[in-house]
């Protein structure tokens, strides 16, 4: 306990230390299939660690282990360290489909994983009032999920992981339903929250200018069963990347390189039967 | 019509504007082609009626029903008639709908409800509950007891089969995020499991409470001194078709009555639909 609230004293800065996530031999099966094998990997607060892989490969399985939503066949998935005292729901997940409640609206979306939490009135007012302005959609409070685009969507569901003020947020693909230039914007607006207060984020997805973009480092998984193939860091600060930074493209070439042999043995894979 | 016209400038070399094919299968509200219907087939009984082109034996006036329920109005009658079934109507239709939809829900949450219950329903409804009205005069006794019993209990089956249908519809991915989250049990059934299910459960509730209408009506026809069923038994062993009509025409009412309520409760509750 003590502990706890010596942390939390060190908190009261911008800079949040949070807990680190360590994989410890993951292995997984459903069924016969073998879907994961010997995963171990630390994921350091503070910082963005992109999953990439061929589809397939495990990395959604492997963020539903992490997130505590299925138990792994083999392995542990350890916390270090305490979460901040004034997190609500350490690991929290950004799903693909946004998983809005279409019968509430962006505000009640939100309150929803406050009211758990005996959150209620002023201070759900205050913390709703922070995530919609921090994620720009404080005009749209009241508007229903059906009448949002789908980046605005997105956006209110990283308001609502937001508001329980995660240790680690856990990412699935959380841009690949958008458009192009709206997955743009978004990386932006990602990149601005991050800066304005660094979070841990464990990242899917399956476009490499993503995983360049936002990455501290990047997890490269082999196609099923899941291995770690590669682990590569971006030591250019996220604020600073831009499209075409040397840096970030050489780093963008060689993930292709690794990932174009898994991807064309995946895909043959699939062809075989 | 439009595309004939296209056809014909097909010979010249020109520019052929592109055929609307995307068209139908959305519904939109018309309400008005509901009430031209009724008004077109009342005005052909009422031409056939009197023009003798219609027996009297086979069909009343329309006028005369309508004198019939004014009559009826005006003498107070109706309402000696319709409060009783009204009362009996709402009381069993909520016993037994608000029973349907909490067995229903409790199917759809736990396998061993799920395991136990289903059979039971499938096997109970297809039983015609009126074979049951004698049953249910001697458990439930001959007045009023035994008509909420009846009704309650055909408008149960319904319910229960829709709404365990409704709660396995619901998005499993929204279930998910609630768990993701780390909602208690009876959040996630409160606030993602009953919303994500009212939609199928208000549709089923359209049938049960048609449903509900038809036993109301068997039930009185047994042994009511007043009620809508009785008056329309009293009529029809009379032969006096005027008022046979006259009760079937409350009947209908009080049909797009419950659809208009529910349609009322789909606006309010659904409007978040797409
Ligand atoms: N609940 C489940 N039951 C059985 N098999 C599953 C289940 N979930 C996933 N799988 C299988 O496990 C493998 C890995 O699935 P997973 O969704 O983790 O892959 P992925 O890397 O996220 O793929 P994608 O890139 O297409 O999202 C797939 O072959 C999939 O068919
Ligand atoms: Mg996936």
């Amino acid at each position: 306990m003590a502990a706890v609230s010596s942390h939390a004293g060190l908190l009261s800065g911008s800079y949040r230390v949070g807990m680190d996530i360590k994989l410890d031999g993951i292995s997984h099966h459903y069924g016969h299939t073998e879907v994961l094998r010997n995963i171990s990997l630390e994921i350091p607060a503070g910082q963005i660690v992109c999953l990439v892989g061929p589809s397939g490969c495990g990395k959604s399985t492997l963020l539903r282990l992490i997130g505590g939503l299925e138990r792994p066949g083999n392995g542990r998935v350890l916390q270090v360290g305490a979460p901040p005292a004034d997190s609500l729901n350490p690991l929290t997940f950004v799903f693909q489909d946004f998983a809005l409640l279409p019968w509430r609206s962006v505000k009640g979306n939100v309150s929803l994983v406050l009211e758990d939490h005996g959150i209620r009135g002023k201070r759900s007012k205050a913390i709703i009032d922070d995530v919609l302005n921090r994620t720009k959609l404080a005009d749209f409070a009241d508007a229903l999920p059906k009448q949002l685009s789908g980046g605005m969507k997105q956006r209110v569901a990283i308001a609502r992981a937001l508001a329980v003020n995660p240790a680690v947020m856990l990412m699935d693909e959380p841009l690949s339903a958008l458009d192009a230039q709206t997955r743009e914007l978004l990386m932006d607006d990602l990149v601005a929250l991050w800066t304005r207060q660094p979070f841990t984020a464990v990242y899917v997805t399956h476009n490499l200018a993503e995983a360049v973009r936002l990455g501290h480092t990047i997890v490269v998984l082999s196609r099923r069963p899941g291995r770690i193939r590669e682990i590569i860091s971006i030591d250019t600060p996220i604020s600073e990347r831009r499209a075409g930074d040397p840096v970030c493209q050489r780093k963008h070439d060689l993930l292709w390189e690794l990932m174009r042999e898994e991807a064309r043995a995946a895909d043959e894979e699939l062809i075989d039967g | 019509m439009a595309d004939t016209a296209a056809g014909k400038k097909r010979d010249s070399d020109g520019p052929i504007e592109v055929r609307f094919r995307g068209g139908g299968f959305a519904p939109r509200s018309l309400r008005w082609v509901g009430v031209a219907v009724f008004v077109v087939l009342i005005a052909m009984v009422q031409w056939g009626t009197e023009s003798g082109w219609i027996s009297a034996l086979t069909l009343p006036k329309p006028t005369d029903v309508l004198a019939t329920f004014r009559e009826l109005w005006e003498s107070g009658l109706l309402f000696k008639h319709l409060q009783p079934s009204l009362t009996r109507l709402v009381i069993g239709a909520a016993l037994g709908a608000s029973t349907g939809i909490a067995i229903g829900v409790l199917i759809g949450l736990f396998s061993y409800a799920r395991a136990g219950l289903v059979p039971l329903v499938a096997a109970i409804f297809p039983i015609p509950k009126i074979a049951l009205l004698p049953l249910f005069v001697i458990w439930f006794g001959i007045d009023e007891g035994s008509k909420y019993a009846l009704i309650a209990f055909g408008t149960f089956t319904p319910t229960v089969v829709a709404t365990y249908g409704a709660v396995d519809n619901v998005d499993r991915s929204l279930i998910r995020m609630g768990q993701s989250f780390g909602l208690s049990w009876s959040s996630i059934v409160r606030k993602i499991v009953l919303p994500g299910a009212m939609p199928g459960i208000l549709s089923g509730l359209r049938i049960s409470l048609a449903i509900a209408i038809i036993l109301l009506v068997a039930a009185e026809m047994l042994g009511a001194e007043y009620g809508i069923g009785a008056y329309i038994l009293e009529a029809g062993s009379l032969y006096d078709l005027e008022r046979l009509f006259a009760g079937v025409v409350i009947l209908s009412l009080l049909g797009v009555l419950v659809s208009a309520l529910i349609g009322f409760l789909e606006k309010r509750l659904l409007g978040w639909r797409i």
